[in-house]
């Protein structure tokens, strides 16, 4: 050592004593209250990185305002038509879009070493992933008011009224559950947060564009058709479309919250398991 | 080391292999309880995978460990109350403010939101990161992210912490801090294994050593008694005037050891020094009117220890991460 450099002073020391010495050991918390603090950290995250928020509540902003003002009236004769037709579509879009920053926020936790700090904590094991799920549910529920809400100032007034669009946001939320859970396990198996990312819009961008969002598939050359009937995206664009329309089908919704139980019975449980052994 | 002492950790056998590559093979310790204990070895050596192992992230292929009594196996969730994690092994999150990190940790812990707000503001002040409490962590500078770490990890003084590089890329000052808290630590009864590539960081620190290359512990004992093995370090001086490099050269060959030039035409090295020959030798020099615009006392490196130990020098390059090389 060339030179001698300044210790902490006494106080520094005192106090980093005082504060060693300072606790008894608490119990640990209820699962519960446990993954009420996950909870909080998630609305934290919102907080602090408002622009995972932004970055996917833009693109379908963008494509709300393009295709209304650009191919609505080829599309569907009028661009007023076409917004009751592509709206109810947009929310699905953005809010499934929102649903891959789950597997990316995940992967950030595991390759920053955070995820290695709550498995070294006396805690209920899945809490942090409950905990997640809350911090998500409010980004979808965002998501998808900033479609909703861009959509009535457009000019949107769907028939179903404020219960139709509540209950269709609430469908479109409760798939949206499923699907996190698929890029949850993408999110433990990738490497980086950018390659959740690229892997997750790889995936969810075309099955988008092949369902019944944008077009109706009655328009489509056949094989393309029946892909698009198939397509589970394609079920909830009509579920959702027909609770905005004030017309329920219920075979649509029931088969989007099907899914949405099947993708969560598949994927939740290999969610926790990479989870703890990762 | 006194055999009387409890143990604070007892491993024997540990195994653990990723793929084919078998980063753990056989590792076995023996931690004394309220000591500072130093696993010394390069990125790669498997130093991280034993902690790991150790503190419950990862389950071992085969072996056994006890920590504080408790098997890391079994009983997981016991070993988890009394220990905690720093550095890479385990990380506070960066997209949440300082304050924000501490007071979810104590809440996890079992503090109550309002006990656990009031210990973080301690732990805060504590750490002389008060002002930056309510900045998000990945603004904060190296040091003040190295003490927000210790803090996390002291939230609930724990019984053994496994500190991981504590100081690598801190300022000396920094640096020193780091130590003071975990001498601190150790004299409120607190076992500290402590993860470093730093020969002189285990030598300032710990009571014992451990080095591990390849999955194995091939050397054990105190920081001396380890040095001993590797023989001596160098006394560098530089002078204030070259023209007498010659005189002084002649003057440390007698007094340390056999004396090298070095490229700088004001620099020599006297090798075979200890701390006590080195300053006689810097005496002899002031004595003689030789002024001296540095000096120093440099230790052998790790690799030197290595080369000493096993023959080979530490394999592999720095990585700024061997936590995720042994992890893929």
């Amino acid at each position: 050592m060339t030179a001698t450099t300044r210790a902490p002073g006494p106080a520094d020391t005192a106090a980093v004593r005082r504060a060693i010495t300072s606790t008894a050991r608490p119990t640990p918390p209820g699962r519960l209250a446990t993954a009420v603090v996950f909870g909080w950290r998630g609305m934290l995250k919102i907080k602090h990185v408002p622009e995972q928020l932004l970055d996917v509540t833009v693109t379908p902003v963008m494509f709300v305002l393009m295709f209304t003002y650009l191919f609505g009236g080829a599309i569907a004769g009028s661009t007023g038509a076409y917004l009751d037709f592509i709206l109810p579509g947009m929310l699905v879009m953005s809010v499934l879009f929102t649903t891959v920053y789950s597997g990316v926020s995940l992967n950030t936790d595991l390759t920053k070493g955070v995820v290695d700090r709550f498995r070294s904590l006396p805690i209920w094991r899945p809490a942090p992933l409950l905990g997640s799920l809350l911090g998500d549910s409010v980004r979808y529920v965002l998501a998808g008011t900033v479609i909703i809400v861009l959509g009535l100032a457009l000019g949107f007034r769907p028939d179903g009224g404020v219960l139709g669009v509540l209950g269709a946001l609430a469908v479109v939320v409760v798939f949206s559950f499923g699907l996190s859970w698929v890029f949850s396990v993408l999110g433990l198996l990738l490497r980086s947060p950018n390659a959740v990312m690229n892997a997750g819009f790889m995936a969810i961008f075309p099955l988008t564009f092949l369902s019944n969002v944008f077009v109706d598939p009655a328009t489509l050359p056949g094989p393309l058709e029946a892909f698009v009937q198939v397509n589970p995206i394609t079920v909830l664009a009509t579920a959702s479309r027909s609770l905005m329309q004030g017309e329920p089908d219920g075979v649509a919704i029931t088969v989007s919250l099907g899914v949405a139980a099947l993708l969560t019975a598949v994927f939740l449980p290999l969610t926790t398991r990479l989870y703890r052994s990762r | 080391m006194t055999t009387s002492a409890p143990l604070a950790i007892e491993a024997s056998g540990l195994r653990k292999s990723f793929g084919t590559t078998r980063a753990v093979d056989g590792v076995d310790l023996a931690v004394p309880a309220g000591s500072v204990y130093g696993v010394l070895g390069p990125n790669g050596a498997g130093k991280t995978t034993t902690i790991r192992m150790l503190a419950t992230l990862i389950a071992p292929d085969a072996g056994t460990a006890l920590v504080l009594g408790h098997d890391v196996v079994t009983e997981a969730d016991a070993v988890r109350r009394l220990v905690s994690l720093t550095g890479q092994l385990a990380s506070v999150d960066e997209e949440l403010t300082g304050r924000e990190n501490l007071v979810m940790l104590g809440r996890l812990l079992g503090h109550s939101w309002a006990a656990a707000r009031v210990r973080a503001d301690e732990l805060l002040a504590a750490f002389d990161i008060a002002e930056a409490a309510g900045r998000l962590v990945k603004h904060y500078s190296g040091g003040m992210r190295r003490r927000l770490d210790i803090a996390a990890s002291i939230v609930v003084t724990p019984r053994l912490m496994f500190l991981d590089e504590p100081t690598t890329g801190l300022d000396p000052r920094s640096r020193n801090q780091v130590w003071e808290i975990a001498r601190a630590l150790v004299a409120e009864g607190t076992t500290i294994l402590l993860c470093t590539q730093y020969l002189e960081e285990a030598d300032q620190l710990a009571d014992g050593i451990a080095v591990i290359d390849r999955g194995r512990v091939i050397a054990e004992g105190t920081p001396g008694h380890l040095k001993a093995s590797v023989g001596t370090g160098a006394l560098r001086v530089r002078l204030m005037d070259a023209g007498r490099r010659a005189e002084a050269a002649a003057l440390l060959e007698r007094t340390v050891g056999p004396v090298a030039l070095e490229p700088d035409p004001a620099a020599l090295a006297a090798t075979g020094a200890d701390a006590a020959r080195a300053a006689l030798g810097v005496a002899e020099l002031a004595r003689a009117g030789i002024p001296l615009a540095q000096f120093s006392l440099e230790q052998p490196s790790l690799d030197e220890v290595f080369l000493a130990l096993t023959g080979h020098l530490a394999e592999d390059t720095p990585a700024p991460s061997d936590t995720l090389q042994e992890q893929s």
